[in-house]
Parts: structure tokens; sequence; C-alpha cells
């Protein structure tokens, strides 16, 4: 007959042990779990997004009732356990006796509630389970003040979530800056900055003196005086092991459940897992110790020989938009030396604790994407004295040879760790993906690699690239050119990490193996010199190719082609007669191009100043027809004159040319606007292509209709003109940001994910946060370069030097 | 050698190029990085693209239509391409840039 196994307390340490148990020994045990909440185990690392609105209960259930009865687990929720009779080896809950073979205790923590008065009130709450969340959904709903008291990861999550959902929060912490355990002062500044962005108070050394309020919380003072109005107050200062039962049962507890490396307490009938426990003297915070202590307890329990070890963790925020990391031992000591990496504009900090020639600690703000190398640089305790002097700038700079991610990933061996929190290691990702899993979620599924907080999700795709190569569309690394080793995203990365402003600097700082670069090399530079540094950058034409150096298309004949724009495929008599006339007096070809507008071909060079001159007198700007920067917005006559057309497609794509205009981008940028599905701007094979339909704006990127012909993926619908706008301007900037020269927005969308770039298009400050740099960079770039050049020097600068045809016949 | 004065180096802006207008076509000068300067036929051997036209590198210009790379001391196309640019001998004095002509204009009377 199978022994009786009592669990209490199920949570995500007692739900993974059941997991291993089942799956080694389904009929090993008759298993009784028993819980207080009145739901059985689910995600509570989930339960911020939850809170923010982003999840939903359902969502983060990790068990449901099916899964419990097919493995045969009586249940009983919502009925705490009070006692655990030793002697009798029962368990009583709820009135019922339960008798046992084995125990476990997993009880979890209970928020720490500091002992001011007016702590009972109603209003005060914890942050701990579903129902908290539900106490604090319900008083968002009624809109007002919440006071988040405790500066730690809790608080912190609680406090962005209320402010998400429209409350007004302040956050008060007792220590000096906020998660002081976690981050230094410097990214604690960092972090307090972007959260006082968000309209989140924050105040530091601030001690609560009393939670103020008749029947409930009305305020909260501090010792200083201050006074929060409250309508509602989060504790979340901190946990303490959930031991009473164990106490009560004269259990050997310290300040947790002292456990051997058996996870079994003093009593050897009697195991306990998850945060309840201590385990040489240390507790526990973070949940993926608590999963190893899972598997050791199951192996326990089928007599199986293991042994928990501590491993190290490391800390990440869930906070859209808030980039953190944290890991190891960070504080200044003898015999300790620090790297440290700023870079203001951006609010990036970055800083490494070495001892000796190994790594114990990072702190990173802003730019996160080498933590977890860095993070296996500290478990492995690798020796850096070779890479010291560059260790700060990640992996993809080593030793002056960098390596792509893909190689770095695909290199590691297959016990590298690739997701902490359920400690799943490279090889179980590699079978699975050998296996016939092609995509995150089915990873997910027969792995659990990124099921919990999510974060190595980015790790688990690029392993699933390496492995699925072609599938994936990997790229190799390739240098720009022959005169660097660099690749384009690395020489991108270097040149705002070390902040490099001129092209000299770049060749100087990155080691350039030629004088001045070549065709190849200096396009781009100056390109991601310009979108980087729009104002302390000054563009370089001698870095240009022919068109964008002489603001016309050469042609094979040694002319030139003259396009002025025509917003959105509209025009006028006036400009018609301009065109016309200056077609005579240069004696040009006219041809209406396939962009909606007329091109004025076979122009000499000389001639160019005086017919931009023409046209610019007839109110016409360049076209840019020559340029890596938007060509043309198509558009359709939509709801003006079309009898189907639900909204103002011409008006729309207007207004889009009138802002997108001027601006470089790393390849060129097409826009269609069509007035409905028919689609007649063609608006789904564009660079980026608006159609739009009666309840508002269907915005699709990545279209192309050149070498490849490609139909454009869905980036959002939209229901305002305003939204629509907003949203593409911030698309093109993302794409000056992070663009690889000559990748039309198809190739770089393939590459970096159509996911990646809607997480940051969603979110509404980073989006406002691209129009403004946008915006900033074309108030230096929007200009009219055939206005500018119609002067005499550059009549002069277009024509010969020197006429010696006159010497020639003497 | 027939010297001309061709015009003040200051016209040419540092890694670029302006034109010779001759009866026998049209002569690149460039000026490079280092405030060196070269002449050589305007005609890359290529398909006539104008190497007035190309982006200049160390010692060298890449043709604005193929991309064809020709050394500019020997006028030399690099790497596996294949074809030779007429040279002619310039050089800078006092802010001057001082053309060799004697070829341009032989060809001329002939
Ligand atoms: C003038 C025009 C053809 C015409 O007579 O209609 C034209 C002319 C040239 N196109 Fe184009 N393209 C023209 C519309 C297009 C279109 C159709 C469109 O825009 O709706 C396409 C396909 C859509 C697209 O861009 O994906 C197109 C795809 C290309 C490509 C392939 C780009 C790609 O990423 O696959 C190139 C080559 C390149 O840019 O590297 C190219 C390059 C060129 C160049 C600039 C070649 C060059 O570097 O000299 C041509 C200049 C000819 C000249 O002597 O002036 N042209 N070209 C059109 C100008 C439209 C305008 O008003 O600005
Ligand atoms: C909002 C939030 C965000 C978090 N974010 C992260 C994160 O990003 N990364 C990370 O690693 N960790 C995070 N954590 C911590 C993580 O959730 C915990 O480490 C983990 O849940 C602990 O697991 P456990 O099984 O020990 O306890 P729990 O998951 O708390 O489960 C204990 C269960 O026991 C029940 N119980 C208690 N007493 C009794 C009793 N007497 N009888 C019956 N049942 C009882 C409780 O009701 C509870 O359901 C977060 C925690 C919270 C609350
Ligand atoms: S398709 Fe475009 S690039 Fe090709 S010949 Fe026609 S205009 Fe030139
Ligand atoms: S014409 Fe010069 S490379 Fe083709």
């Amino acid at each position: 007959m199978a022994r009786k196994l009592v669990v209490i307390g199920a949570g995500m340490a007692s739900g993974r042990m059941l997991e291993h148990l089942t799956e080694t020994a389904p009929e090993a045990f008759d298993i009784t779990l028993l819980n207080a909440e009145a739901r059985g185990n689910y995600n509570r690392i989930m339960l911020s997004p939850v809170l923010a609105g982003d999840k939903t209960y359902d969502q983060i259930v990790t068990h449901d009732d099916a899964w419990y009865a097919a493995r045969s687990i009586a249940c009983r929720f919502g009925a705490p356990v009070t006692r655990i009779d030793r002697a009798a080896k029962t368990v009583i809950s709820g009135g019922q006796t339960t008798p046992y073979d084995k125990l476990v205790i997993a009880t979890g923590s209970a928020p720490f509630i500091i002992p001011v008065p007016g702590r009972e009130l109603p209003g005060v709450v914890s942050f701990r389970d579903l129902d908290d969340v539900g106490t604090m959904q319900a008083a968002a709903a009624r809109g007002g003040a919440a006071v988040v008291i405790g500066g730690g990861l809790l608080g912190l999550e609680a406090a962005a979530a209320l402010a998400a959902q429209g409350m007004q929060v302040s956050v008060i912490h007792l220590m000096g800056h906020l998660m002081e355990r976690q981050l230094d002062p410097a990214a604690g500044y960092l972090l307090q900055k972007e959260l006082e962005g968000r309209g989140i108070t924050i105040h530091c050394r601030g001690a609560t003196k009393a939670i103020l309020g008749a029947d409930r919380a009305e305020a909260v003072l501090l010792e200083d005086g201050t006074i929060y109005p409250a309508d509602l107050v989060v504790m979340a200062v901190g946990i303490r092991p959930e031991t009473r039962l164990a106490v009560d049962a004269h259990l050997e507890v310290e300040r947790g459940i002292v456990v051997s490396d058996q996870m079994v307490t003093s009593d050897p009938d009697i195991l306990a897992v998850g945060e309840c426990t201590e385990h040489q003297g240390q507790l526990f915070g973070l949940v993926a110790p608590l999963y190893d202590q899972a598997q050791v307890a199951a192996q326990v329990l089928l007599a199986e020989p293991a042994a928990f070890r501590r491993r190290q963790t490391a800390t990440k925020l869930k906070v859209t938009g808030c980039d953190l990391f944290s890991a190891g031992d960070f504080a200044d000591g003898e015999g300790r030396e620090e790297i440290v990496f700023r870079d203001p504009a951006r609010g990036i900090y970055k800083r490494l604790v070495l001892q000796g020639d190994r790594l114990i600690g990072a702190v990173m703000y802003g730019d996160t994407a080498d933590g977890n190398w860095f993070f296996g640089l500290m478990k492995e305790s690798a020796d850096l004295s070779d890479m010291r002097e560059t260790l700060i700038f990640g992996p993809a700079f080593q030793g002056g040879a960098p390596a792509d991610p893909m190689a770095a990933v695909a290199a590691l061996p297959d016990d590298a760790e690739i997701c902490g929190c359920n400690g799943v290691n490279k090889g179980r990702i590699m079978a699975a993906i050998q296996g016939g899993a092609g995509t995150l979620e089915a990873v997910r599924a027969c792995t659990k690699a990124s099921g919990s907080c999510g974060t190595c999700s980015g790790l688990v795709e690029q392993l699933m690239a390496a492995t699925l190569g072609e599938a994936f569309a990997a790229p190799a690394a390739r240098p720009i050119c022959g005169c660097t080793e660099l690749t384009h995203e690395d020489v991108r990365r270097l040149i705002k990490a070390r902040a490099l402003k001129s092209m000299p600097a770049v060749m100087q700082e990155l080691g350039w193996k030629t004088s001045c670069g070549c065709h190849v090399c200096r396009p781009a530079l100056n390109f991601y010199l310009l979108a980087d540094w729009p104002l302390d950058y000054r563009d370089d034409p001698q870095s240009r190719l022919v068109n964008e150096r002489n603001h016309a298309n050469i042609q094979k004949d040694g002319t030139y082609s003259v396009m002025p724009r025509m917003w959105g495929g509209m025009t006028n008599p006036e400009e018609l007669r301009a065109i016309a006339d200056a077609a005579e007096k240069f004696g040009a070809a006219v041809k209406v191009t396939g962009g909606q507008r007329i091109d004025l071909l076979g122009i000499a060079k000389a001639d160019l100043p005086e017919i931009w001159a023409d046209l610019n007198a007839a109110g016409m700007v360049s076209g840019h027809a020559y340029s890596k920067g938007l060509r043309t917005v198509k558009t359709c006559v939509g709801s003006d004159w079309c009898r189907f057309g639900t909204q103002d497609s011409t008006g729309l794509g207007i207004t889009l040319e009138k802002r997108l205009w001027g601006a470089w981008t790393p390849h060129k940028v097409k826009l269609g606007v069509s007035g409905c599905p028919r689609n007649c701007a063609e608006a789904t094979c564009k660079d980026i292509g608006v159609v739009c339909v009666d309840s508002g704006y269907q915005i699709g990127v990545g279209g192309a209709a050149g070498m490849d012909v490609k139909q454009t993926e869905r980036l959002v619908d939209v229901a305002s003109e305003q939204e629509a706008i907003d949203w593409i301007v911030a698309f093109v900037q993302l794409y000056r940001e992070h663009g690889k020269y000559l990748d039309r927005p198809y190739k770089w969308v393939a590459k970096v994910g159509l996911g990646w770039v809607q997480e940051v298009l969603a979110d509404d400050r980073r989006r406002a946060e691209l129009v403004a740099r946008f915006d900033l960079s074309q108030t230096i770039y929007q200009k009219d370069p055939w206005a500018a050049r119609t002067d005499a020097a550059t009549r002069r600068a277009w024509s010969p030097l020197a006429d010696l045809t006159r010497e020639a016949a003497e | 050698m027939t010297w001309i004065d061709i015009g003040a180096l200051d016209d040419i802006p540092a890694r670029g190029a302006r034109v010779v207008k001759t009866a026998q076509g049209c002569v690149a000068v460039f000026r490079t990085q280092d405030d060196r300067v070269f002449a050589l036929d305007d005609r890359c051997p290529h398909k006539g693209g104008q190497l007035s036209e190309g982006l200049v590198h160390g010692h060298r210009v890449t043709c604005p239509l193929h991309n064809w790379v020709f050394d500019l001391e020997t006028g030399q196309a690099q790497g596996a391409d294949e074809g030779q640019v007429a040279t002619f001998a310039a050089r800078i004095e006092g802010g001057r840039i001082w053309l060799d002509a004697a070829r341009l204009l032989r060809r001329g009377a002939a």
C-alpha cells in the first residue's frame, strides 16, 4: 500500500516538489495537499503583472483541478493547518485530522507588518497573495491615493502597478536609496528618477510613525512630520518565514525551520521546503533556490541520494521599462576593484565589482542585456585577467574579436543554466528544440524555461535561433568591411556606450585598420553618428555616396534626376506649371514615377542649383528620391472622394510625410496610406503601411516590394489619427536607433522580432520618448537641402574647378 | 611639363574631388585626407562613371556607379577588377593646385 504524504501549503516550492514526485513515482504516495489560501498552486511571482492588469489570474495558475485529479491528489484549500501532532503523526485543519507517514511543511513566509498604530485599520494591506491583489485592485478602481511602505522589490512592483492603474502613489522607504539590498546608490538614483517620471512620489529615509484614520486608513504619518493622504496603504517592508506550526510542534526553528541538506527537519519524517526554511543559517526570498529544494525533497522522499546546495541568485525588477539587474556582492571593500560605466543621457549605469581577477558582483541599470553573461562569469568564478579592460562592454566586445550573441550561446556548455528560476540548462532546451519544439511557447511547455519571471525568453530564443538556423534566420557576425573586425551591431553599441561622437573618435577608439575608412563603412558611420548624436555630430558630406552628397540621383551618363516632393501624391496647377517650365528650361525628360510623383531626368550637375531654385520658388522642396530617409508616402483619395473611404487617408499621408521628411534612416523608408481595405495605395507592401477602417487605423510594418516581396505585419490597431502618427514616428525612431545600415525595416524587424518592437512601442512612456528624440533630431535635419544649396558658393562647388578647354584650343 | 594653376586647395574638400574640363574630357582632381592632390581621367574604365563623384578614402577612390576601387597614385583598379585610369602630375604650391597639363594640351593640339 502507498504511504501517506501530507503537504502543508500549496505554494511555488511545494508545487514544484509535487511535479517531480508524481513524474518520477506516480504510485509511491497517497498525497493530501492542504492550503490556507482558497486555491491551489499558482505563480506567485506574477502577482505584480496581475495587479498591473497585464495578466489575469487564470494565466498564472500553474496547477489546476484537473492536474490534481489526474494524480489523485486529495486537496483541501481554504483551511489553514492549525496543529501538527508528531506523536500521532497527524495534522489538524478545519476540524479534520489527516494522518501522515511523511509530512512536508511548505508554508512560505508571511509579510512583516511594522508595529505602528493604525496597522489594523481597513485599507491597510500586504502584498503576498491573490486576496491582497483583489483588495488593492478594488481600491485602485475607486482611484485616490496609495502609500506603499517599503521601497524594495515587492513595494516597487506594487507601486508601479498601482500607478499604472491610475492611483496617486507615494513610496516611503526607510533607507537612503531604493532597493538598497540589490542596488547601489547610483542605480537606486536612476530607478528613483524613472519612477518619479511616472508620477510616483519617492520618500527615502522616511520612517513610518503611524497610520492615521478613524475607521479606515486615511493617511500615513512619518517621524519627520510629513503626512501623505492614503486611501490604501500597502505594507511591503519584508517577509518572515511562516514557522508557527513548526514552533508549536517543537521542531528546531531559528529564524526559519532548520533543515539539513536533505531538506529534513529535526524530525526525520518531516521535511520542509520553501521560504519557511533556514538552511545553514540562511533564509530565502527568491524562487530559484526553492526549486532546487523542491527537487531535493522529492528525491529524498523517494529515498534517492540528493543534497541541496545554495546557489547565487540574480534579481530583476518586473516593472515594464525599469531595466535593472543585480547579482552577487557589490559593496566596496578592501581588495575590491570596481569598473563603472555611465551614460547620463541615456540613463545607463553599470558597475562591476572584482576581487582579484574574479567578478563578484554586478549592478546594471538601463541596459541589462549582458546581465546573464556577467552572472555566468560570477557563478563560474572565471579568471578575467584577459578581458578586464573591455569587460564592461559585455560579451560582444572581448579582446577586439567580437563574438556575436549566437556564437556565444552556441558555445555555452550543455549544463549552462539558461532559466535561473526553473534551473533549466541548455542541454534540456536543446533536447526540446530537437524534439520538435519550434516556438518559445513550445519550449516553455516542455522544459519550463522562461515560464516563471520570463526574463530569459531572449536567451531561449537565441538558443532556438542557434539550433534551428535558417528557420530562425540567425545572422552570422560579419564585420562591416575590411577596415574593422567589428560588426555593425557592435559599432552601434560602442558608439553609444563610449559616447563616440565623431568619425575620428570612432576610428581611433575602435581601432580602425585604415586611415579614413572606405566606401562601405563611412556612410554607415556617418549615419550612426548623426542618428545617435544629433546635437553633437556634424554631417559629413564626404562620407556620403554620390546621390546623397549631390542631393540628386546620378544617371548612367553622369547627368542627374530631380524629383520634388508631392505631399501624399497631391499636386496642383501651379506646381505642375513650374515643373513644366523647369523641364523646358533644362531640357529634362519627364516621367511619372512609381511613387506618385514626377521625375525630371537628364539634368547636368552644374544646373542643379538653378533648377532647385526654380522649383523652390514654386513652393516645392526636395523629394529625397536619393536618400536613405523618407521617400514617398503613397495615398489614395480616401474619404475625401471615394465612396468606400473610411478615413482621410490623403490627409494622414500628407501629415506623415510632413512630419517624417528629412530624417535620415538606416535605409530608405516608404509609406502607404489606404482609405479602406481595398488598399489602393498598396499600403500592405510598404515599410510602413496604414489601412484605414471604420474603427480607426491598422498600422502594418516591414513590408517590401523590391528585391524581396513581403506583406506587412500588423504592428497595432489604433482608434485615432494622433495615435497612428505617434506610433509611426516612434517606430521610425526605434528603427533609426537600432537598425543596421542598409537594412530596410523588414530586415530589421525580422532580426529584433516584431514582438519586441511592439513591446517597446506599447509602453506609453517609451513611445513618447522616442517621438521626442525624433523631433529633437528633426530640429537639426528637417531642412530642405535644395533651399540650402541655391547660393553662389554651391553653384561654384557644383561646377568644374577650372575650364582648360580654351587653353587647349590655343 | 606645363604647370597650370587650376585653383586653390581649399576649393576641394578634404576627401573630395573637383573636375577640370579639358577638350579631351574631364580630369578629376582629388584631395585626400592628408592634403595631397592627385589628378586622374574622370572616366571609369568599367562603364564610364565619373570618378570625381566617388568616395575618397586613403589614397583611393571608389567609383560612384558600381564601386570599383582605384589607386589614386597609379590609376590601377584594386582587387579583382582589372583596368587602369590615366594619371596626371599634380602638386600644391602656396595653397594653390598646379596640374601638369602638357599631355592634355598636347593631346588637344594633335
Ligand atoms: C524613379 C523610380 C522608377 C520610376 O521611374 O518609377 C526609381 C528609380 C530608382 N530606384 Fe527604385 N525607383 C522608383 C520606385 C521604386 C519602387 C516602387 C515604389 O516606391 O512604390 C520600388 C519597390 C518598392 C521598394 O522600395 O521596396 C523600388 C525599388 C528599388 C530598389 C530595391 C530596394 C529594396 O530594398 O529591395 C533599389 C535599390 C536600392 O535602393 O538599393 C532602387 C533604386 C533605384 C535607383 C535609385 C537606382 C540607383 O541607385 O540609381 C533608381 C534611380 C534611377 C535614376 O536614374 O534616377 N529602387 N523603386 C521610382 C521613384 C519613386 C519615387 O517617386 O521616389
Ligand atoms: C508579488 C511578489 C513578487 C515576487 N517576485 C519574485 C520574482 O520576481 N522572482 C523571485 O524569484 N521571487 C519573487 N517573489 C518571491 C516568490 O514568490 C517566493 O519566493 C515563493 O513564492 C516562495 O515559495 P513558497 O512555496 O516557499 O511559499 P508560497 O509560494 O508563499 O506558498 C506558501 C503557501 O502556504 C500556505 N500556508 C501558509 N501557512 C499555512 C498553513 N498553516 N496551512 C496551510 N497552508 C498554509 C500559504 O497560504 C501559501 O499559499 C515574489 C513574491 C511576491 C509576493
Ligand atoms: S528597376 Fe529601378 S533600379 Fe532597375 S533599372 Fe528600373 S529604375 Fe533603375
Ligand atoms: S562605371 Fe565605375 S564601377 Fe562601373
